[in-house]
């Protein structure tokens, strides 16, 4: 089984985040970079179903594939290291200001050229939290949605998962090929361990650039994307509220305070 | 007028509060018309009718609950085709962003997701966004195709006008495809409201101590007519339902008041409150980073000021 997890690099998200003033764009370069918090569940899971594949005699391979800068090697490296077996980096300057749509275009291209059973991504991303890019891919590939899963279940071709839905879960069933998301109940995502990180230094990383995945330059980028930055800001600090130590009348001054809102 | 296309979320024929925000803002850019999915539209007609929707575009086959997004897409797409409208606007729910998703890849329209506002400008609609936790507002526009935008639920106050509302059926072209919807777990339901779209929601965290001490965050919710919030620190450790979570990798509400209780305010949780429009916050460590949004901080023990403020609650009804 061919198993392709999406990672994508971030900034840290306890780190100050910021846009870059000249074109709206996230600014990578200052803050440190590591693995979507997301995505680790992703890979996790993807392990996972490659191990059970073998358990039952099948091949499987896990490959991560990743966009981004030239930093985002790092992040390919902790994936490996937590046992994915080879990785697809697209890397160009071109792709620099994407949007969702031309990232799922791109990334697309690159699925095409891999060819895959399934295709695992992260609930969302913790920078653009946008939470498109499964049901933009499977719509992209011609494959089903089998998103949002906190379990899944799969028996030769058939995909059986639990979608979680605003106030409990759906059983979702389809086949494969398809393109899966995971949220983060669906399992603890493991440690690299010490041989893990020896072990992902061999590991095959095979750099893409626009060109080698067909990739349309027109179609990505700052240029290619369907939507644009007009303006940013800092949000201004919200105004100093009042903060009382609590005297014995706590609970009172709080009555007092939503009262005078109207709340009560 | 040019037409304006609202997703309806409902549950059968009771229209959710954020589709009733959504008629309400489209009205600023044309002729509300809603698309209405399954079946229920001929009881929930009334309602879109008092928030000024001209028309519904009702497609009542069971495809869309039986096929995950793909088929609400496809009828989207088909009535885009048709209607030519300036804007599609879906509610900024996991499942209407994934339907926006799909939506722009069909029509190679950009979509902006997680909008708090969408204002008319020079070249279509802007959407302001708050993102990075809420430390930097955004704008941003839609610059190829049709705009499609999923507003974060409680962005906009829903204000009555008057609208005819007219059905006009329609039907998806071809068969839905993809995966399929076997069966609905639905959580025990309870009377609170629901998380994102309550007025008022009323979060513990750590400091509550353990799933017996989070019942006093049920009581004071119950007493506001509150949704109950949760940090991740009490999802991961069982105390709470983990649907329940409030934060970076939970929900993002933007209540009217949020009440965060024993919750030290990690930017992972203030990803997920931080447009609240006024925020109450009671801990007991006066260095907790809440404090710095609080418009009302009480710096205590919750087991103390909580049940004062339930007792005071009760004697002012």
């Amino acid at each position: 089984m061919n198993i392709v997890v999406l990672v994508k690099q971030v900034p840290d998200t306890w780190a100050e985040r910021k846009l870059k003033d000249a074109d709206g764009t996230l600014d990578r370069a200052s803050v440190d970079g590591l693995i979507n918090e997301l995505d680790e569940y992703a890979i996790e899971e993807g392990l996972q179903i490659a191990e059970a594949q073998r358990g039952a005699g099948a091949d499987a391979e896990v490959t991560i594939l990743t966009m981004g800068p030239e930093k985002a090697a790092e992040s390919i490296r902790k994936a490996l290291s937590m046992g994915a077996d080879k990785a697809v980096h697209l890397l160009d300057d071109g792709l620099a200001g994407s949007d969702a749509l031309s990232t799922s275009y791109a990334i697309a291209k690159v699925l095409e050229q891999t060819g895959f059973d399934l295709v695992i991504s992260g609930s969302e991303s913790t920078d653009a939290r946008m939470g498109v890019m499964a049901a933009m891919l499977a719509e992209r590939l011609g494959v089903p949605q089998v998103s949002l899963a906190s379990k899944v279940e799969i028996d030769g071709t058939a995909i059986r998962i639990r979608r979680v839905s605003e106030d409990g879960y759906f059983e979702v069933e389809s086949t494969l090929p398809a393109v899966i998301s995971v949220v983060e109940k669906i399992n603890e995502p493991r440690y690299p361990s010490f041989k893990g990180i020896m072990a992902a230094k061999k590991k095959p990383v095979q750099t893409m650039s626009l060109a080698d995945a067909g990739i349309d330059p027109a179609l990505v980028g700052l240029g290619g994307a369907a939507t644009e930055v007009v303006d940013h800001a800092q949000r201004p600090p919200r105004q100093a509220g009042t903060v009382v130590k609590d005297e014995g009348d706590g609970g009172v001054k709080v009555a007092e305070f939503l009262a005078a809102q109207k709340f009560i | 007028m040019v037409e304006i296309l609202v997703l309806a979320e409902h549950v059968g024929d009771d229209v959710k509060k954020v589709t009733l925000e959504l008629i309400t803002l489209a009205r600023r850019f044309g002729e509300p018309s809603v698309v209405w999915t399954g079946p229920g539209a001929d009881g929930g007609q009334a309602r879109c009718a008092e928030y000024g929707a001209a028309r519904m575009y009702v497609a009542d086959g069971t495809d869309f609950d039986d096929y995950v997004t793909a088929p609400a897409a496809e009828l989207l797409a088909q009535l885009v085709g048709e209607k030519s409208p300036a804007l599609v606007l879906v509610a900024g729910t996991a499942q209407g962003k994934e339907v926006a998703g799909r939506l722009a890849v069909k029509i190679d329209s950009g979509v902006l997701t997680d909008a708090v506002d969408l204002q008319p400008g020079d070249d279509g609609p802007v959407a302001e966004q708050s993102i990075f936790g809420g430390a930097t507002i955004v704008h941003s526009r839609v610059r190829r195709g049709t705009p499609i935008v999923a507003m974060r639920p409680n962005a906009v106050a829903p204000e009555p006008e008057t609208g005819a509302a007219e059905i006009s059926p329609v039907s998806l072209a071809g068969e839905a495809t993809g995966a399929r919807v076997t069966n609905r777990v639905v959580a025990e339901r309870s009377e609170r409201p629901d998380l994102t779209e309550a007025s008022i929601v009323v979060s513990g965290g750590r400091g509550t101590g353990g799933a017996e001490g989070f019942g006093i965050i049920e009581q004071l919710a119950d007493a506001l007519g509150a949704a109950v919030g949760a940090s991740r620190a009490v999802t991961d450790a069982g105390w709470y339902p983990h649907q329940f979570q409030v934060g970076q990798t939970g929900k993002t509400v933007s209540p009217q008041l949020y009440m965060a209780i024993g919750i030290s305010g990690a930017i992972q949780h203030r990803a997920g409150m931080q447009t609240s429009k006024t925020i109450i916050a009671v801990n007991k460590d006066p260095e907790a980073p809440i404090f710095e949004l609080a418009d009302f901080g009480v710096v205590g023990d919750l087991f103390k000021v909580v049940p004062q403020l339930l007792e005071e609650i009760g004697k002012r009804r």
